[in-house]
C-alpha cells in the first residue's frame, strides 16, 4: 500500500477528513519551502500537493500565477523541485503529490521524469492539462514505478467523464468544486453535495475537493461531505505577503492549523 | 501522398501532433462543441447561411491580382496575389470569425470571447459580434495593445471590450491563456472564437475548415486565368491560418508550399518566432506541437516585428505536413519583411501586413531563381493599415 492510500485508510478508521495544503515549490525560496512542507505536516497536512512551476498555467488565477512567476524568477528549476522533494523526504514520510503542467515534464522526458520522482520518494503526480484520454503513456510510467495518478474531474464532467476519470485515478480523486481557475471564493458552490455524490457511486476512492476553499468554515462544510480538502490560494497568497519574513514557516503553519481543525473534529 | 481530408483522426490528432490538452473543466465543453461542429458541417442550411454571409458580408470571393510590376522587378516568376486584405475587416480573420459566430448562435450562446495578437482576429470576431449583437470580450497583451493601437480602438469602436494582458511576454500567448481563464470560469453562456489553427481539437480543425475558402477560390481562378495549377504557394506562418486556408485545397495537387515563419532578428539571436527553426515538440495551449522552449520546458519569449506571427508554437497540421515533407517552411527575418512592406507599396500600390510581407519576403527570394513561365500564387493575408504608425518609426528616409 502506498503512502496516500495508507493516509486515507487511517483517516478513515478515525473518522477524520483530509486536509492537503498547496504550495508553489520555491516561492519564496527553495530551502523556505522545505520548512513550509515541514510546517504544513506539523499543522495536519495529510498530503502535500507541490506546486512545479510553468511558465503559462492557464488553470490558475492570480495568486498562484503570480506565486509561480517568482518562483521561475529565482531561477526554480525542474531539478531543483526534485531536490526540495529528497530533501523533505529525507526527514519526513508525509505524503507528498506534484502538480504542475504536461510540458515541464515532457521537456524533462516522461518515463525519465518519473523514475527520478520514484527514486526521491514522491508519492504522486497531477498534471492539470493531462486528461485520462491523452495519458496511456503516463499512467503507465507512473503505476510501473508505483507513483498515484490523480486526475480532476469538475462540474461540468458528466457520467462518461467520471466514469473514465475515477478509472483513471489512483490515490484519490480530486474534484474542482467550480467551473474556473484556482482561487480564494466567498462561498462552495451548491452542486458541491449532489457532484460528489455522484463520483462516489463510481469510485471507493478518496475525494478531495479543492478550488475556492479558503477559510476553516469551507473546510469544516467540505469535511461533511467529502474526504479531504485542498487549500491552494489562501495559503500562497499568505507565502506571497509573508515574503522574507523570517517566520514564515511559522505563521504558515499556524494558519493551516486553523483550516485542518474542523477536518479532523 | 495522404490525403488530409481525413485528417485530424478522431482524437484530433494530426499523425502524433494535436490531441487535447486541457483542464478537466473544458473537457465536456469541447465534446460539445465538436459534435455541434460535425453537425453544422453536414447542414445545407448552415453551409447556405455562411456562404451568403461570406458573400454579401465579407466580400468574398476576393481576387487574385496579377503582380506585374512586382513580377519585372524580380525577373523570374509570375507573381499573382490573393487578395485576403480585400475581405472585410481587411484580413482574412473574418472567414473563421464569421463561421464560428453561426456555431455559436446555432449552440446558444450568448457571450464571445478571443484573443487576439496582431487585433485582426479581434477586431473580426468584434465585427462579427456587433453585426449578431452579442457581448464580446477580447484578450490583448498589453505589448501588443500598444504597437496595434488602431485595432483596439476599432475594437472598442465596434463594442467590445478590450482587456489587456500583462502576464508573461504580454501578447498572443499569455492572451489566450487568460481567454481559456475565462472560458473555463464561464462556461454555459459563453462561446471561445478561437483565431488561429491552434489549441485543443476541435479548432485546429474548426479554423482550417472556415480557412479553406481561401485555396478553393484561388484554385478555381487560377485555372481560369491561366489555364493550369501554380507552381508554388507561399504564406507566412502564426498559428498557421491563413497557410492552411490557402494550402489545404491544393494538398493533393503537384504544386510545392512554403510557409513563412518569423525570423525576427534572426535565428542565431534567439529572438525570433519560427518554431520549426529552434522548436521542440511540445504541450502548448491544449494541442501536442512544435514549441519553442527553454531546456526546462518553459515556454520562450517570442520576437517578432509582426505581432500576428509572434507566437510560440506552431499549428498540429502543420507540424505534421512538415514531417511528411509536403510543405517547406522558411523564415523571413524583421529587416526582411520591412523590405518586403515597402516593395509591395511601391510596385504595386498595395501595403501589406507586416505578417503577409513575410511571404512576400520570401517571394523576394525565390522568385528570381524560378523560370519566367512559372507561377507562384501568395497569400496576401491582410492589409497594412494596421502597421503604419509601427512601420514609420522602424523605416528611415520616409518623410
Amino acid at each position: 500500500m502506498g503512502r496516500i492510500d495508507e493516509r486515507f485508510s487511517n483517516l478513515k478508521s478515525a473518522g477524520h477528513s483530509g486536509f492537503i495544503p498547496y504550495i508553489m515549490a520555491g516561492d519564496p525560496s527553495l530551502d523556505t519551502t522545505v520548512d513550509l512542507v515541514l510546517a504544513l505536516e506539523h499543522a495536519g497536512a495529510d498530503v502535500i500537493e507541490l506546486g512545479m512551476p510553468f511558465s503559462d498555467p492557464l488553470a490558475d488565477g492570480p495568486t498562484i500565477q503570480a506565486a509561480g512567476q517568482r518562483a521561475l524568477a529565482n531561477g526554480t528549476t525542474v531539478a531543483d523541485v526534485l531536490k526540495t522533494v529528497e530533501a523533505v523526504r529525507r526527514q519526513s514520510t508525509v505524503p507528498m503529490i506534484l502538480m504542475s503542467y504536461c510540458n515541464p515534464v515532457y521537456r524533462y522526458g516522461l518515463k525519465d521524469f518519473v523514475t527520478a520522482c520514484a527514486d526521491i520518494g514522491l508519492d504522486g503526480m497531477l498534471l492539470t492539462d493531462l486528461p485520462p484520454e491523452e495519458a496511456s503513456a503516463y499512467k503507465e510510467a507512473m503505476h510501473d514505478a508505483g507513483l498515484d495518478t490523480i486526475f480532476l474531474l469538475a462540474p461540468t464532467s458528466r457520467e462518461a467523464r467520471i466514469k473514465a476519470v475515477t478509472e483513471a485515478s489512483t490515490g484519490f480523486v480530486y474534484y474542482v468544486s467550480r467551473a474556473g481557475v484556482t482561487g480564494e471564493r466567498h462561498s462552495l458552490s451548491d452542486s458541491l453535495g449532489p457532484m460528489v455524490g455522484q463520483i462516489r457511486s463510481h469510485t471507493d476512492l478518496p475525494i478531495a475537493v479543492g478550488f475556492g476553499i479558503s477559510t476553516p468554515e469551507h473546510a469544516r462544510a467540505v469535511a461533511e461531505l467529502a474526504d479531504a480538502a485542498v487549500v491552494g490560494s489562501a495559503i500562497v497568497r499568505r507565502i506571497g505577503e509573508g515574503g522574507s519574513d523570517p517566520h514564515l514557516a511559522k505563521k504558515i503553519g499556524e494558519f493551516a492549523a486553523e483550516l485542518a481543525g474542523p477536518l479532523k473534529g | 501522398m495522404t490525403t488530409t481530408d481525413t485528417l485530424p483522426d478522431e482524437r484530433g490528432r494530426f499523425g502524433s501532433y494535436g490531441g487535447r490538452y486541457v483542464p478537466e473543466t473544458l473537457m465536456a465543453l469541447l465534446d460539445d462543441l465538436e459534435a455541434a461542429y460535425r453537425e453544422a458541417r453536414e447542414s445545407e442550411a448552415f453551409q447556405e447561411e455562411l456562404s451568403g454571409y461570406l458573400k454579401n458580408f465579407v466580400g468574398r470571393p476576393t481576387p487574385i491580382y496579377f503582380a506585374e510590376r512586382l513580377t519585372e522587378r524580380l525577373g523570374g516568376a509570375k507573381i499573382y496575389l490573393k487578395r485576403e486584405d480585400l475581405a472585410h475587416t481587411g484580413a482574412h480573420k473574418i472567414n473563421n470569425a464569421m463561421g464560428q459566430i453561426l456555431l455559436a448562435r446555432r449552440m446558444g450562446k450568448t457571450r464571445i470571447i478571443a484573443e487576439t495578437g496582431a487585433g485582426q482576429h479581434g477586431v473580426a470576431t468584434a465585427t462579427v459580434a456587433a453585426m449578431f449583437g452579442l457581448d464580446c470580450e477580447i484578450y490583448m497583451g498589453t505589448e501588443d495593445m500598444a504597437r496595434q493601437a488602431l485595432n483596439v480602438f476599432r475594437m472598442r469602436l465596434l463594442g467590445a471590450t478590450v482587456t489587456g494582458v500583462d502576464s508573461g511576454s504580454r501578447t498572443l500567448k499569455d492572451a489566450i491563456n487568460e481567454a481559456i481563464r475565462d472560458w473555463v470560469t464561464n462556461v454555459d453562456s459563453t462561446f471561445y472564437i478561437f483565431g488561429s489553427v491552434l489549441g485543443p481539437h476541435p479548432y485546429p480543425m474548426i479554423v482550417r475548415d472556415f480557412q479553406r475558402v481561401i485555396g478553393v477560390e484561388a484554385r478555381e481562378q487560377i485555372l481560369e486565368v491561366e489555364g493550369r495549377l501554380p507552381d508554388c504557394l507561399i504564406a507566412c506562418v502564426g498559428g498557421g491560418s491563413n497557410s492552411i486556408g490557402l494550402f489545404h485545397r491544393f494538398l493533393d495537387d503537384d504544386v510545392k508550399m512554403v510557409g513563412v515563419e518569423a525570423g525576427g532578428h534572426g535565428i542565431a539571436s534567439g529572438e525570433h518566432a519560427a518554431r520549426f527553426q529552434g522548436g521542440l515538440l511540445g504541450v502548448l495551449h491544449g494541442s501536442q506541437i512544435y514549441v519553442l522552449q527553454d531546456e526546462d520546458g518553459q515556454i520562450a519569449l517570442t520576437h517578432s516585428v509582426s505581432a500576428g506571427l509572434d507566437y510560440s508554437g506552431v499549428g498540429p497540421e502543420h507540424c505534421y505536413l512538415r514531417d511528411q515533407d509536403r510543405i517547406e517552411y522558411s523564415y523571413a527575418t524583421d529587416e526582411e519583411a520591412l523590405e518586403a512592406f515597402q516593395l509591395l507599396s511601391r510596385t504595386e500600390g498595395i501595403i501589406p501586413a507586416l505578417e503577409s510581407a513575410h511571404a512576400v519576403a520570401e517571394v523576394v527570394k525565390r522568385a528570381p531563381t524560378m523560370d519566367r513561365d512559372q507561377i507562384i500564387l501568395v497569400n496576401l493575408s491582410g492589409r497594412g493599415d494596421k502597421d503604419v504608425t509601427q512601420a514609420a518609426e522602424m523605416i528611415e528616409g520616409i518623410d
